[in-house]
């Protein structure tokens, strides 16, 4: 095996492990050069399948290069070297170590042409990406790390228990289309699902991803969710359930994030409701369909970075991203605030910008095969998600009142990092040929039709015109120090209540089975010790006149019961 | 805290903020009048023909998503430490 197809998995792994021993600016320069020369493998690897090993008499494929697999290799090679620009400024060696293990475990998986060989990346992507909320070093994001870890670990073995099922129904580890037909196939969606934050299995993303370091989570945003994606790509395309999680994955965590307040946390709905239109093409399941839902992840990594990027950067200046102390920052970080509204913009999807270009092949798909309902879901989605990512976020970070805060403008290396997703953001929305023709299937498809760019632009500009009358007669929610309630309320407060009680309860009834029981023991012991002890009744000595009488009383009473 | 020998903005003003508003109708108000102008609109369902569909329904969704926000915001908002209490 040359170099070249060596897998850019193990160059970001083991490449990592060296950072620690270097310093300063050679450590930085080698942090770059990781995902640079990830790229360089990725140029020259060829197609097709190699590195198998067998283990246990089973055949593992640990590179698997087709087209699918390049596209998301590329996008996670892009968000690695986005990501180590920007925390060039942190000169603490855990966070680009953890990071860029984790990207690459991401891209081991992303590469894997078995189940066995998923499942071991798929663990290492949790273990090594708690690390970057725990970076944060705070009692809140041990915990929340704690409960994340919980989590990954939980999808982990659900995973290799549907593996090893799917095994035994078809002695095959091999991972192609799966389908919900047998237990193995559905423990294995249940795991993606987890991973991919389906509804009610979602919130260990809000939870975590806003606990973890300025850095940590533009790391998080990319890889995780997004290698969910393209396995349920892989595994369930045209599964019908998936048009309808999708399609709930779209609407339901918008209300959440018009109502949060922490701006990372309203991005980290955001996601998820980004993730249910990839879903939904996955669902479909149709050419155009699983194109869009690849061009949207691709286009999603950067753009959703950018945006985690720019709250990061108000973060790592202001020390706070809470929408209610924020307002005014404008004026002291103009680049960050340009950089964050193109963010904002391709997530709107706006012509010219990349989600535009992305999320109406999904749509469009959809309409193609007469999914009414679902088309208009993601309508409404999308208008949504301009609402509380396209102008919320930027809204209330960088304009609103003037909080009065002051601060300088990002670090260079920050800068450096959204201006690349900036321009791939603008790039990709005005030529989408260059990434159509990457996609895993032949492109016809124009999304720049009159029609398309102008009901769209009405769309989004209605929405905003919502917006405005909202928050100037004051019926838009004011941002609050607060927090809402989520499903981790039933692992965060319920459970711990629940056990807290059923305990409180049981001592209880231990206390009172002991002091019954002992009580018992007790009154037996005195019983017997008053009949039968030293001083007890059957242990005296009787005089033999009393027993005389006794007998004589009884020969008396057996008499008068003779005649009678 | 605010400097106070800061220059002032064009946005500081408040009739800056008043003209930002009004264009945000008046494009409403353009997209609607191209739509004029549209030689054939192509459109997936039959009701993407209404005038002016997609507008108004991003309208009526991004008001109702507001709506009931508020109204769930009733139902699930608790204290910023909730969590953090023993």
């Amino acid at each position: 095996m040359s170099v070249i197809e060596f897998s850019p998995a193990w160059t970001l792994i083991l490449g990592a492990a060296l950072i620690p021993v270097l310093r300063g600016r050679l450590r930085s320069a080698w942090t770059v050069f990781l995902p640079l020369f990830g790229m360089l493998q990725m140029w020259y690897l060829p197609t097709g399948e190699w590195a198998q090993l067998s283990f246990l008499g089973e055949e593992l494929i640990t590179m698997r290069v087709d087209r699918w697999s390049t596209l998301f290799a590329w996008v996670f090679l892009i968000a690695a070297l986005m990501s180590v620009i920007y925390g060039l400024h942190n000169r603490h060696w855990l966070t680009p170590v953890a990071g860029l293990t984790y990207a690459g475990s991401a891209l081991g998986a992303v590469f894997a042409g078995d189940l066995l060989t998923l499942f071991v990346f798929w663990e290492l992507t949790a273990i090594t990406s708690v690390f970057l909320i725990w970076a944060s070093d705070s009692n809140t994001s041990y915990r929340a790390g704690m409960r994340y870890l919980f989590v990954q670990l939980a999808s982990g073995m659900l995973l290799l228990f549907g593996a090893l099922q799917h095994l035994s129904e078809t002695g095959s580890l091999r991972f192609d289309h799966l389908g919900l037909e047998t237990p193995g196939g559905l423990l294995i969606f249940l795991a993606f699902g987890i991973k991919c934050a389906f509804p009610l299995l979602h919130n260990w993303l809000q939870d975590s991803y806003p606990e973890a370091t300025e850095t940590g989570t533009v790391f998080l945003s990319a890889f995780t969710t997004k290698l969910a994606v393209y396995c349920l790509a892989r595994g369930y395309a045209g599964e019908e359930i998936l048009i309808l999680i999708g399609a709930t994955m779209t609407a339901f965590p918008i209300f959440y994030a018009v109502i949060e307040n922490d701006l990372r946390r309203v991005l980290a709905y955001s996601l998820n409701n980004q993730l249910g239109f990839m879903v939904v093409g996955v669902g479909i399941g149709t050419e155009l369909a699983l194109n869009g839902t690849a061009a949207h992840a691709f286009t999603h990594i950067i753009y959703k970075g950018l945006l985690f990027m720019s709250m990061g950067a108000v973060l790592y200046r202001v020390g706070t991203v809470k929408g209610s102390d924020l307002g005014g920052l404008y004026k002291s970080m103009p680049w960050t605030t340009v950089f964050c509204i193109i963010g904002a913009a391709s997530i709107s999807a706006f012509p010219l910008f990349s989600g535009f270009i992305s999320k109406s092949m999904i749509l469009s798909a959809a309409a193609y095969e007469g999914h009414l309902i679902t088309w208009l879901v993601l309508l409404f989605a999308s208008a949504g998600v301009f609402h509380h990512s396209g102008i919320k976020i930027p809204y209330f970070a960088f304009f609103a009142h003037d909080s009065g805060k002051r601060c300088e403008e990002a670090p260079k290396n920050m800068l450096i990092a959204m201006g690349i997703a900036a321009v791939l953001c603008v790039g990709v929305g005005a030529f989408p040929g260059l990434l159509y023709a990457h996609l895993p299937f032949p492109v016809d498809y124009n999304p720049y039709t009159a029609t398309h760019t102008l009901t769209q632009l009405q769309l989004l500009v209605f929405s905003a015109l919502a917006f405005s009358v909202l928050m100037r007669y004051g019926i838009y929610p004011p941002e609050l120090r607060s927090v809402n309630l989520d499903t981790d309320w039933a692992y965060r407060r319920l459970a711990p209540t629940v056990v807290a009680r059923v305990t409180a309860v049981w001592g209880g009834v231990r206390a009172g089975l002991t002091r019954a029981t002992l009580g018992g023991i007790d009154n037996g012991i005195g019983w017997l010790q008053r009949h039968h002890g030293v001083q007890g009744a059957l242990a005296r000595t009787w005089p033999t006149g009393s027993m005389v009488l006794w007998v004589a009383v009884l020969l008396t009473a057996f008499l008068l019961l003779y005649y009678f | 805290m605010k400097p106070t020998d800061e220059r002032e903005r064009w946005l500081d003003r408040k009739e800056n903020v008043d003209k930002v508003y009004w264009s945000v109708w008046v494009m409403c108000g353009l997209l609607l009048v191209a739509e004029l102008f549209l030689q054939e609109k192509y459109t997936y369902f039959d009701f993407e023909n209404w005038f002016g569909f997609h507008g108004f329904y991003g309208l009526v969704a991004c008001v109702a998503l507001v709506l009931a926000a508020k109204g769930l915001r009733v139902l699930l908002i608790r204290p910023e430490d909730y969590y953090e209490r023993d």
